[in-house]
């Protein structure tokens, strides 16, 4: 209990202030913060797995988020019949020779020596592939998109619960991540870094631009909700009365019946989104509570070690007989998978898929800077990183347009200076982000909650 | 006389503004590579730099404008260039005292200095949007052509017209001589001589009494010029906003890559090799085939390799191929 003191304080302290904010701006901000928050924690945790325990750097996690939504829109979105009917063969059949290819491709650097022959073999059975692929796709893909473009355009999901495509989601992602860490994972940290980065650039320029599987940048809105929705529940009468409940007192104050009704209806209104992000909230608490037992498993269990002792000496792990490279790529596929679920996560609460919005600064740089802050290595302090970090980055505005009405106090509200930096304020949360980031590097370089090996 | 048309479009649609892009690329691939091979980092600020030398560039052209200072037909720009130099390597100086130092005499690994330029790159990025606004700002003033595409047409009689933009030439002429004058300094001179020394092998140089404090600060200082340089044409030729500037740090690190990260002359060639292949590959062919072809075989499609949108996916995945047969780049640069 004594060596977790750390631990509990900091995260009371970050209730503390998630309560604070309830209480001076709002609940429902405050809810949504909590929400992005525990988001963001399952991505702090991906990260950490890969980068805290393994060592191995992925700035590709934007493309693994977005892996992640997109699971979310080919689960839950209903199939689209008109648009299977007009193309879905040729997507089919394109789909079909590209495994056909890869089969091809694989029989044949396997089964024949190492020879000019070979590569140029190999380079024809691509380039025509490719020929035939654009052949057979192109006018399926323009018929797709031309089931009416306005509503629809693309094919559609599956229309299961969305729920599940945080499952799909994770499988998605490993999936790329598999794929990624089979061609990169060889190549030394910083390229690694910069390799990452540019493959998931690559992964959201093919989401923003096929728009027959994604819709593109045309989003997909009115995603379907695991968590009831606020006009249903302003009905209920169940939650109508609950809402009574829970503030009969300010009610009772009221003694004119209509005045009380009118307030009792902003109540509900209020009442329903803040039920709403509960709900949400719950789903995630449950998320996080798993991968967390999950992980602090896999930290002090035999596996956990040896990927320290990988992280810690390559060669002297090796020696003793660890297939390295094998591991990487397990640690790397996992902790992608982790991220996946989050882009999920993400996309199932915000209820659309907007592939535009898919930056590397919010969605790799920025959960960097979560887990780095946090403390990487440690499941507790990754978590805790990204609450921090997403507090900050939602109250810096705030925060920021304070602290220059403290300092142009002394100036007219009119100034040049004061008008101008109280335009710019949006941009401190990258001030304060850069700073924190440098001030932690600098000065507590294993972050906020250190990483702590026991040996039990 | 159809030949001469197919030879004047491609002229116009790919290689001029191939070799602009290009050389806009190869500066910041330079800035990429020379902070890779001495510094020992990938600099992940490198985008935000150079917005952050352009912004200077922008505001003292600003400047000079409004005072009524201007070069008549050349961009204001270009006077203003060397006090955005002068601004732009102080600020690299003193990110360098506070930042950097302290991870490079506790001779931290590579990671970790990336990590810290993460740092830099939020820290830059807020600057320079609170300086100058995140909003899209051109300041090129002067002439805009040098040939017109309607004069050429009346000048030679052909159907297809080459338009060439003057801050295409001015990107062209002012990179080869940055970059001549930059190899001759690293190749002929004691200082650039005891720079290659100290990156291929710091202890060695150590030993032979090179001033390491000394030869980073240069390092710095050429960089600063060069980010400047290369932000300021970038700008000049499209336009100046904070986020295209922090993308471009990806093809900028792809061209370093490919030219074989360390080495300034295959980061050079690197930024051509990214610049030419987007656009060939990205480019329609149609009309080039409809000069070219007999009649009776026009093609019927746009005849274009991949769709515009990938313009930059391309760019990634040469990477990519090149990170998997030859990850040391084209021109050998440093082993991973």
């Amino acid at each position: 209990m004594r060596k977790n003191l750390n631990v509990i304080a900091a995260y009371s302290i970050m209730m503390g202030l998630i309560i604070l904010v309830g209480i001076f701006q709002s609940w429902n901000i405050a809810l949504s913060i909590f929400n992005l928050c525990l988001i963001s924690a399952v991505m702090t945790m991906g990260a950490n797995i890969q980068w805290g325990y393994a060592g191995l750097i992925n700035f590709g996690i934007m493309g693994f988020t977005a892996l992640g939504g997109l699971a979310a829109v080919l689960i839950s979105v209903d199939p689209v019949q008109e648009a299977w009917s007009a193309g879905g063969f040729n997507i089919i059949f394109s789909l079909l020779l590209i495994i056909a290819m890869v089969l091809a491709v694989r029989y044949i650097l396997k089964n024949y020596k190492k020879s000019k022959n070979r590569t140029y073999i190999v380079a024809a059975i691509i380039i025509l592939g490719i020929v035939i692929l654009r052949f057979i796709s192109e006018p399926g893909i323009e018929a797709i998109e031309g089931v009416d473009p306005a509503k629809t355009g693309f094919l559609g999901g599956l229309g299961l619960p969305i729920i599940f495509s945080w499952i799909v989601g994770a499988f998605f992602a490993g999936g790329l991540a598999f794929v990624i860490g089979k061609v990169a994972l060889g190549l030394r940290a910083d390229y690694l870094a910069i390799a990452t980065l540019l493959i998931s650039e690559i992964v959201i320029a093919i989401i923003k631009h096929e728009d027959w599987l994604t819709r593109g940048v045309k989003n997909v809105i009115g995603l379907k909700r695991p968590a009831p929705y606020e006009v249903n529940l302003q009905q209920t009468d169940w939650f109508i009365s609950l809402v009574e409940k829970f503030n009969s007192s300010k009610l009772n104050l009221i003694t004119d019946l209509t005045e009380r009704q009118s307030a009792l209806n902003q109540l509900v209104i209020e009442g329903s989104s803040v039920f709403v992000k509960l709900c949400y909230s719950g789903l995630f608490l449950v998320v996080v509570i798993i991968l967390l037992i999950l992980t602090q498993k896999a930290l002090y269990s035999p596996w956990g070690r040896m990927m320290r002792a990988i992280r810690d000496n390559e060669e002297a792990a090796n020696a003793m007989g660890k297939n390295v490279v094998k591991q990487h790529l397990l640690i790397f596929v996992l902790g992608s998978a982790i991220v996946g679920i989050a882009g999920a996560m993400l996309v199932t609460q915000d209820g659309l898929f907007t592939p535009g919005s898919y930056r590397p600064l919010r969605y790799t740089f920025l959960i960097w800077v979560m887990v780095i802050i946090g403390g990487s290595g440690n499941n507790f302090g990754a978590i805790l990183g990204g609450f921090v970090v997403w507090f900050l980055w939602i109250e810096a505005a705030p925060i920021g347009l304070y602290l220059v009405n403290l300092t142009t106090a002394g100036l007219d509200d009119t100034h040049f200076l004061k008008v101008h930096l109280i335009e710019s304020v949006p941009y401190f949360r990258f001030l304060m982000m850069g700073v924190g980031l440098l001030v932690i590097m600098r000065y507590r370089p294993k972050g906020i909650l250190p990483e702590k090996i026991e040996i039990k | 006389m159809d030949f001469v048309n197919a030879i004047i479009l491609l002229l116009n649609y790919i290689f001029v503004p191939a070799l602009a892009y290009g050389s806009q690329l190869a500066l910041g691939a330079i800035f990429v590579t020379l902070i890779y091979g001495i510094l020992r980092f990938a600099n992940f600020a490198t985008g935000d730099m150079m917005s952050f030398g352009t912004m200077f560039v922008i505001l003292f052209t600003f400047y000079f404008q409004s005072v009524g200072i201007s070069l008549g037909v050349l961009p204001t720009a270009l006077l203003a260039i060397p006090f955005g130099i002068i601004f732009m390597v102080g600020y690299m100086l003193v990110i360098d005292k506070l930042v950097f130092k302290y991870y490079r005499t506790n001779k931290s690994p590579p990671v970790q200095l990336a990590m810290v330029s993460i740092g830099v790159m939020f820290v830059t990025q807020a600057v320079v949007r609170v300086i100058i606004g995140p909003s899209d700002r051109r300041f090129f003033d002067g002439e805009k052509f040098l040939i017109k595409a309607g004069e050429f047409k009346e000048m030679t009689g052909l159907n297809e017209g080459l338009a060439i933009k003057s801050t295409q030439v001015i990107t062209i002429i002012v990179t080869l001589i940055l970059v001549s004058t930059l190899f001759w300094f690293l190749n002929k001179t004691k200082t650039g001589k005891s720079m290659r020394a100290y990156s291929d092998n710091e202890d060695l140089a150590l030993l032979s009494g090179i001033d390491p404090k000394k030869i980073v600060m240069i390092t710095w200082v050429i960089a600063g010029i060069l980010a400047t340089i290369g932000g300021a044409l970038y700008g000049l030729d499209k336009s100046f906003k904070p986020f295209t500037y922090f993308n471009n740090m990806l093809p900028i690190f792809a061209a370093a890559i490919v030219g074989g990260i360390g080495n300034p002359f295959g980061a050079f060639l690197g930024g051509y090799v990214i610049a030419f292949s987007e656009i060939l590959l990205t480019y329609a062919y149609r009309k080039f085939f409809m000069y070219v072809l007999p009649e009776s075989m026009e093609p019927d499609g746009l005849i274009q390799l991949l769709s515009t949108d990938y313009k930059f996916a391309v760019s990634f995945s040469i990477l990519v191929i090149v990170l998997l047969y030859r990850p040391s780049g084209i021109f050998k640069g440093k082993v991973l």
